[in-house]
């Protein structure tokens, strides 16, 4: 028996970076439950909180969790292709409204980027940062790529992506329902333009439709910023 | 085996997808691009596999497990935000609102005239 080495495979295993994923995730979602799903006790934000603790707990290290970690996180791209079959199941809706949401997506591309980087510039951020915000409203492979390409540091940029998306995720519910706007294919094409795909898992949980529209809206704002933000980032040098 | 079907087609579209983006140096990502492929395929033939039908909307229900090993990213990153301090999460914050409600009204604005010339 030698609990060093015991200690050491918790801590390097991929095996217990996925058990550890799996089991912050279960543990999320019950605690959402007893909590009748209020917006604060949102399964992301109190899985990655769960899962920081215990990584500090054990003394394991970002890369070595990771090596687990990025089994689960592999999954996001079927994950992401899937988002095609509710959004075919709105099909109808989508035809009677493409004219307004192509306009919204595209408005809602400058709107995050300028936003980020204007009250950015407004607090005084260096340079550096500003551009590594202009990508925070879009998925993560999008916004490193685009922020690598103009300068910025793609980490940053991943960082800023995921905070927003989690204050995303917990915030719509509650302003939307203040402001009373409670269509779903508006709440899901905002969150989808807003907080991208951890927005999009939250609204899959109040409506199907919301998830698809979501989901649609982080692809093509994915697109949109990708194009805007290449074009903008010189009036920043 | 509607499960191994399921795989086939989100795995087959996403490599699809990434095949395009590099082939073309695409600024999408290959799973962006799948999922508007597999759409224009479904609209194509006008319906959803049966295995698909059956196991998407349950793995999509636990979308948020995906993204919890990128939020302990934090973890490594943590000096580098701590470094930029308060308006950081100001900025976040603020321009995660701005982001969701100025699209969201305007969205809601055009979807009413929209009807309304519909109805005229």
């Amino acid at each position: 028996m030698n609990p060093m080495a015991a200690v050491e495979v918790l801590r390097t295993s991929p095996l217990s970076g996925v058990f550890v994923t799996l089991l912050a995730y279960k543990l999320a979602v019950l605690f959402n439950r007893r909590c009748h799903g209020h917006p604060l006790s949102n399964p992301v934000l109190i899985g990655v909180l769960l899962l920081l603790g215990w990584l500090l707990a054990t003394g394991t290290s970002y890369r070595d969790y990771m090596k687990g970690g990025v089994m689960v996180q592999m999954l996001l791209g079927p994950a992401t292709v899937a988002l095609a079959v509710p959004l075919y199941g709105n099909l109808s809706r989508l035809k009677r409204a493409a004219g307004p949401l192509a306009i919204t997506i595209v408005f809602g591309g400058l709107v995050g980027i300028v936003s980020a980087v204007g009250v950015g510039w407004l607090l005084q951020l260096p340079q550096q940062v500003l551009l590594s915000l202009t990508t925070r409203a879009v998925t993560t492979p999008i916004a490193m790529s685009v922020s690598q390409g103009i300068g910025g540091i793609p980490e940053l940029s991943a960082m800023f992506v995921i905070l927003s998306g989690i204050f995303g995720a917990v915030i719509v519910k509650p302003l939307f329902s203040l402001l009373g706007m409670g269509d779903d294919m508006v709440l899901g094409t905002a969150t989808g333009i807003s907080a991208h795909g951890i927005g999009t898992a939250r609204v899959f949980q109040l409506s199907e439709t919301a998830g698809a529209f979501a989901g649609l809206a982080m692809g093509l704002n994915g697109v949109v910023t990708a194009i805007l933000v290449p074009l903008l980032a010189p009036l920043l040098h | 085996m509607p499960m191994i079907e399921t795989l086939l087609w989100l795995v087959g579209y996403q490599l699809a997808g990434e095949l395009i983006s590099r082939s073309f140096s695409l600024p999408l990502p290959g799973p962006v691009l799948g999922m508007l492929l597999l759409f224009c395929t479904l609209a194509a033939r006008k319906s959803v596999p049966e295995s698909m039908k059956q196991n998407v909307p349950r793995f999509l229900s636990h979308l948020s497990l995906l993204f919890i090993p990128a939020g302990a990213a934090v973890l490594a990153y943590r000096d580098l935000l701590a470094g930029f301090g308060w308006q950081l999460l100001v900025v976040l914050a603020a321009s995660t609102i701005l982001t969701l409600l100025l699209p969201g009204l305007l969205l809601k604005l055009l979807l009413a005239r929209h009807r309304h010339k519909e109805e005229a």
